[in-house]
């Protein structure tokens, strides 16, 4: 299979990748690791006229400590988060969960800017960031803004990017008790994406591929400020979402996995921290 | 569009389609092909070769992508004749059936142990989660990888 005709420009900055952007508008996409909208370009569902490589951005693949948060350039490989003593050391959920997305060679290339701006909810990265609390940077014609990640994911592949922005950098928080962690991930086969998965960070839960977008579990988080137990509050998984049905799962299996989930997270970051 | 890429060592520069990928790059202009087009889905990894020494799936890569880099394909893995260890290993412990996998679970392996020399027999299934084997080959894909680690612990 491959894409339909397209035109490839390689980007060597930031700035570059701007004026491309700008230049042809929607018609254009930006490719970091190329994990997620080439398989989509093969297939066909999507076609763009033009492809805007960013892989000569070389200085925005970075983890650095900031004090009171870890900065990841937005081009940073899952093979890097994975393997960053910083992020073992501060964040361990997101350095674990890198390193759950797929299989070695789609480590090897994908990034974790480009999992979070295709913004499939089926994905790990964006409900691990959400649990985390983390912030976004993007920048556009206009300057540079942050972007609260609660308000990143608008929909199905839909984010509050500007058609001309650019992510290149999420500052992730460094939590409080940052060995109360656990993250959970149901799939048929090894490399699957997630039928459902769970991102606990202390008492912040969020869940994978059961609605739209990735989702915080309200009502299990209330549960837990209450002082519920990790099963009971492990009840409320399901509330509030819109879990799909489709060849993979019923919406009702769905429901009770990310009870299951939710519970043995709970249970797992508990015994961590 | 002009792409440079090494392959095997040798520098290919050519104009290919802007949306021409690596695999067929590799297969249909540098006429090396050993490299399999599997599922061409990203998922079973027969296209595995490396890009700058890390294992990718030359499905999922453009040959625009690949374009200023070194690709290392199956058949650039021996030198002056001899089998690269992990080649070697394969042999040895029958490490394939059809066949038809076998140039990117070597692919996979070789990386594999370029970031872990010693790794444990979970470790080496683990790092090839993204290699399918559909003759049930995998136990002796395991005992070829873990060969080649023990050869290159006595050679190192």
């Amino acid at each position: 299979m491959i894409p339909t005709p397209f035109t490839y420009k390689r980007a060597g900055s930031a700035a570059e990748a701007l004026e491309l952007v700008a230049e042809y508008g929607d018609d254009a996409k930006f490719l970091a690791g190329g994990h997620s909208l080439l398989p989509l370009m093969k297939l066909r569902l999507a076609a763009p006229e033009v492809i805007i490589d960013l892989s000569g951005l070389r200085d925005l693949s970075y983890v650095t400590d900031q004090g009171t948060y870890v900065a990841v350039g937005a081009l940073t490989r899952h093979h890097d988060v994975e393997h960053s003593d910083v992020l073992a050391r501060d964040v361990p959920l997101l350095a674990h969960a890198a390193g759950q997305v797929g299989d070695p060679q789609i480590r090897h290339r994908g990034t974790i800017g480009g999992s979070i701006a295709h913004a499939d909810p089926a994905s790990d990265l964006p409900a691990v960031l959400l649990a985390l609390d983390a912030t976004l940077v993007a920048q556009g014609s206009g300057g540079t803004r942050e972007i609260p990640i609660g308000e990143f994911f608008q929909g199905l592949f839909e984010t509050s990017l500007e058609p001309d922005e650019l992510l290149t950098e999420i500052r992730v928080p460094k939590p409080a008790s940052a060995g109360a962690w656990s993250f959970q991930k149901f799939s048929q086969r090894a490399i699957d994406w997630a039928i459902v998965g769970c991102a606990v960070q202390g008492g912040n839960v969020a869940l994978v591929n059961m609605g739209g977008t990735p989702l915080r579990a309200a009502g299990v988080e209330a549960a837990l400020a209450d002082g519920a137990a990790p099963s009971d509050a492990a009840a409320h998984a399901a509330e509030g979402t819109s879990a799909a049905d489709d060849i993979r799962a019923t919406r009702a299996y769905r429901e009770h996995l990310a009870r299951v989930l939710v519970s043995r997270a709970l249970t797992e970051a508990s015994s961590r921290a | 569009m002009k792409v440079d890429l090494t392959v095997n060592g040798k520098d290919i520069s050519a104009d290919v389609e802007d949306r021409m990928l690596l695999v067929h790059f590799l297969r249909d202009v540098a006429d090396l092909t050993a490299t399999n087009v599997g599922c061409d889905t990203t998922s079973c990894g027969a296209c595995t070769v490396l890009l700058d020494g890390e294992s990718v799936k030359s499905c999922t890569v453009l040959a625009a992508q690949a374009s200023g880099h070194e690709i290392t394909t199956v058949e650039g893995l021996a030198t002056n004749g001899e089998m690269h260890p992990v080649q070697r290993a394969f042999h040895q412990e029958h490490g394939l059936q059809c066949g038809f996998c076998t140039p990117g679970m070597v692919m996979a392996i070789v990386s594999l142990l370029k970031e872990n020399p010693d790794p444990s027999e979970q470790q080496v299934r683990q790092g090839l989660e993204g290699n399918l084997c559909r003759c049930t080959g995998y136990h002796n894909i395991v005992r070829a990888a873990l060969a080649a680690a023990d050869e290159g612990k006595v050679s190192a």
